[in-house]
């Protein structure tokens, strides 16, 4: 009887019982994480007294921002990403129509921002903004995502986006071609500044997701051979404002 | 020996003398070689940084108890649902559950390991969901039916003409056996599924303790859509994936990259902290992470072995492995194959079932040299051979060893036995490789080394 009674409450509350064995698992294996860790493991093999810092042991990245921005190129080039400088905000509505005209985009995608507002309009294409309900189908079908970011890296030749600065998640990986709208002061040296700069802006709140995007997409699971687009863009284009718009 | 033993046995008696299979493996790795060398000269200090990595993981797991309620606080504070199983039968039921809950049907699943571990594939299709794994190696596995290979390069074993075959049998639309427009078909096959997909499964590289996030490396996207479209998203991964710090990855993400792939850093590294938030335009509405012990805090209660929880999965020492580039992959019958294999999977599933993994090694130290986190691999592998005779000796080696010891004691019995084993290797080509043999299983398919034709002692009586 008692069981049956149970067995009903169960079934009208199914998180409860779901939510006490989550409870009771989770004191378990941190238990059993106590109880291992109570016996200390040898000594280390002198790792600890070796290691310095991260940007000593990471690439060397120059000093100069003219360094940083010869460091991205030459990245850039190798990664099959285009990359380009260009002086003020009505160069860069030139640039994104040579584009728009070279690979014949008949619809674009971007989101709001300082950025992306001063320059999208420019383009005269129809344009889907990625906002709160925005069909993923419809966003699917455009030519190109044209995002703002957070921070280009030299080091790497990454571009740095988040779920709140570049419009959601989709955008900057779903349209075949990302077009990346970079300030001057996005570009950092290293992968460390990348990581601070995160931190300054979002430490009291991080967006729920931040990507480090370095090249088009691409694989090599087909006998380790080269090929770019494989789910993501197949296109990446990064161009950096050199003075504020 | 036990059925994984005969088994291992049995296919790397096969693969070894399999030319086309080395020539495969070879292929694959020599291209791989020259990337990993060109970006580790890129380090400024790669063993320093080698070094600095160890000292994080270290941390990470010295404490690992406070790092995962850190992780657990920062990634509820954002909305997502923490889940901890103590095993494979409770992870598959949880994400079961979730996905149930939510009357959904297809899931697309990016590359995880600990999904291969726990066998979530079987269970979410014994539970009449439709998986379709998204990673392009992965994707052609699961139409043949097949385990990864490698854990990084999961059709690493194919040929073009191999996958054209199968996109030919299974979706019906292989053009050619052009690499490019065979990756395009998987494109336009998984874009649909993508859109379609009401659950997102991925794995996870790394979990930041201190800002309770996942990161999750990929170079082709299909992680990135797959924590993008569906409402739901879910990530599984092992409890010992933890790294201090957010900047932590700044190390990370280059050293995963170099040695896992030969490349200075992957094409997407995503960190993860919760569903979408207020004012982000899409993103799951619900994101739940499951955190999965599996015998992994047993592995931590061996203090001596514990470092190798500090493994990234970067597939390094399999890469360089003279015995994982002759018996290959699917051989071991393991998740994790190679020298990390053979020293975790005693702990993850069985010493007596996979202590054979431990004498798959010839003891070169190459993997210990190529562990970007300097584990100590082939000591390991060496403790793993101890742990076990002193927990279950061999019969035949006490016996051996019962022979051998009053033999090597007396002077005159050791005279007899030398001058036998000359006498004996005279008549050994009468029965030499075959199953008469007492030497069978190495004269099969080497040469012994011929007995001296006289000892030192008699060398050096004859001398004076």
């Amino acid at each position: 009887m008692v069981e049956a009674t149970e067995m009903k409450a169960a079934n009208h509350d199914t998180n409860s019982p779901a939510g006490e064995q989550r409870a009771s698992e989770r004191a378990n294996i941190l238990a059993r994480v106590r109880e291992a860790l109570s016996v200390a493991a040898p000594a280390d093999h002198g790792e600890a007294a070796a290691a310095s810092s991260i940007p000593a042991v990471l690439p060397a990245v120059g000093a100069t921002f003219e360094d940083h921005v010869a460091l991205f190129q030459k990245n850039a080039v190798e990664l099959r990403a285009e990359f380009k400088v260009v002086n003020d905000a009505s160069d860069l509505v030139a640039e994104l129509k040579r584009l728009a005209a070279e690979a014949g985009w008949r619809q674009v995608a971007t989101h709001r921002g300082e950025l992306t507002d001063a320059v999208c309009p420019a383009l005269g294409l129809p344009t889907v903004t990625a906002k709160s309900g925005a069909d993923k189908r419809e966003l699917e079908r455009c030519d190109a995502g044209i995002t703002e970011c957070d921070a280009l890296v030299a080091q790497t030749g990454s571009v740095v986006v988040t779920s709140r600065s570049a419009g959601g998640r989709a955008l900057s990986v779903l349209p075949p071609h990302h077009v990346v709208l970079a300030r001057r002061e996005a570009l950092v040296a290293g992968l460390p500044d990348a990581f601070a700069l995160l931190r300054v802006r979002y430490a009291a709140n991080y967006p729920s997701m931040i990507s480090f995007i370095t090249g088009p997409s691409r694989t090599g699971d087909i006998e380790r051979i080269l090929v770019l687009g494989a789910h993501g863009p197949k296109r990446l284009t990064v161009l950096l404002l050199a003075t504020p718009p | 020996m036990s059925a994984p033993a005969v088994q291992f046995h049995h296919d790397a008696d096969r693969l070894a003398t399999d030319l086309r299979h080395r020539e495969l493996v070879h292929t694959a790795l020599s291209k791989y070689e020259v990337k990993r060398d060109e970006m580790k000269a890129r380090f400024q200090d790669w063993q320093g940084a080698r070094a600095l990595a160890a000292a994080t993981k270290r941390k990470a797991i010295s404490q690992l108890d406070r790092h995962l309620e850190q992780l657990a606080r920062g990634l509820e504070a954002r909305g997502t649902k923490v889940h901890w199983a103590s095993n494979g039968r409770q992870a598959c039921a949880i994400i079961v559950g979730i996905i149930k809950a939510r009357n959904a049907r297809l899931v697309v699943k990016s590359k995880a390991m600990t999904a291969e571990e726990i066998h979530l594939n079987e269970a979410l299709e014994h539970a009449g969901f439709e998986v379709v794994e998204t990673d392009l190696g992965e994707f052609i596995v699961q139409l043949r039916g097949e385990a990864p290979y490698h854990i990084v390069f999961p059709a690493m074993h194919l040929v073009r003409g191999e996958i054209r075959d199968t996109f030919a049998t299974k979706l019906h639309d292989a053009p050619s056996d052009n690499p490019e427009e065979l990756t395009m078909v998987a494109r336009r096959v998984l874009r649909q599924k993508y859109v379609e997909a009401d659950v997102g499964i991925t794995g996870a590289n790394f979990a930041v303790a201190e800002t309770g996030m996942v990161s999750v490396t990929e170079n082709e996207g299909n992680a990135r859509l797959t924590a993008a479209l569906p409402k739901t998203m879910i990530t599984l991964l092992g409890i010992e994936k933890i790294v201090p710090r957010l900047e932590d990855l700044a190390l990370f993400l280059p050293m995963l990259a170099t040695v896992g792939a030969g490349q200075l850093i992957s094409g997407y590294n995503t960190m993860y902290g919760g569903p979408r938030q207020p004012g982000e335009a899409d993103g799951p509405e619900e994101f739940h992470v499951v955190l999965l012990d599996n015998n992994r805090t047993a592995l931590l209660a061996d203090a001596e072995q514990r470092e190798a929880l500090h493994c990234i999965r970067c597939g390094a020492c399999l890469n360089v492995c003279p015995i994982f580039r002759n018996v290959g992959g699917h051989t071991y019958g393991t998740t994790y194959p190679g020298p990390i294999g053979g020293v975790i999977t005693p702990h993850l599933r069985g010493l007596q079932d996979w202590k054979h993994l431990s004498y798959a090694s010839s003891l070169c130290g190459a993997c210990t040299e190529a562990c970007p986190v300097k584990i100590d691999l082939h000591h390991h592998l060496l403790q793993n051979r101890r742990n076990s005779a002193a927990a279950k000796p061999s019969w035949w080696q006490k016996t051996a060893f019962k022979f051998f010891v009053p033999v090597a004691n007396r002077r005159g019995l050791w005279k007899l036995v030398t001058r036998g084993g000359r006498l004996g290797q005279r008549l050994h080509p009468l029965i030499k490789g075959s199953r008469l043999d007492p030497a069978y299983c190495w004269t099969k398919t080497r040469e012994l080394p011929p007995v001296a034709k006289q000892t030192f002692k008699e060398w050096w009586r004859q001398r004076k």
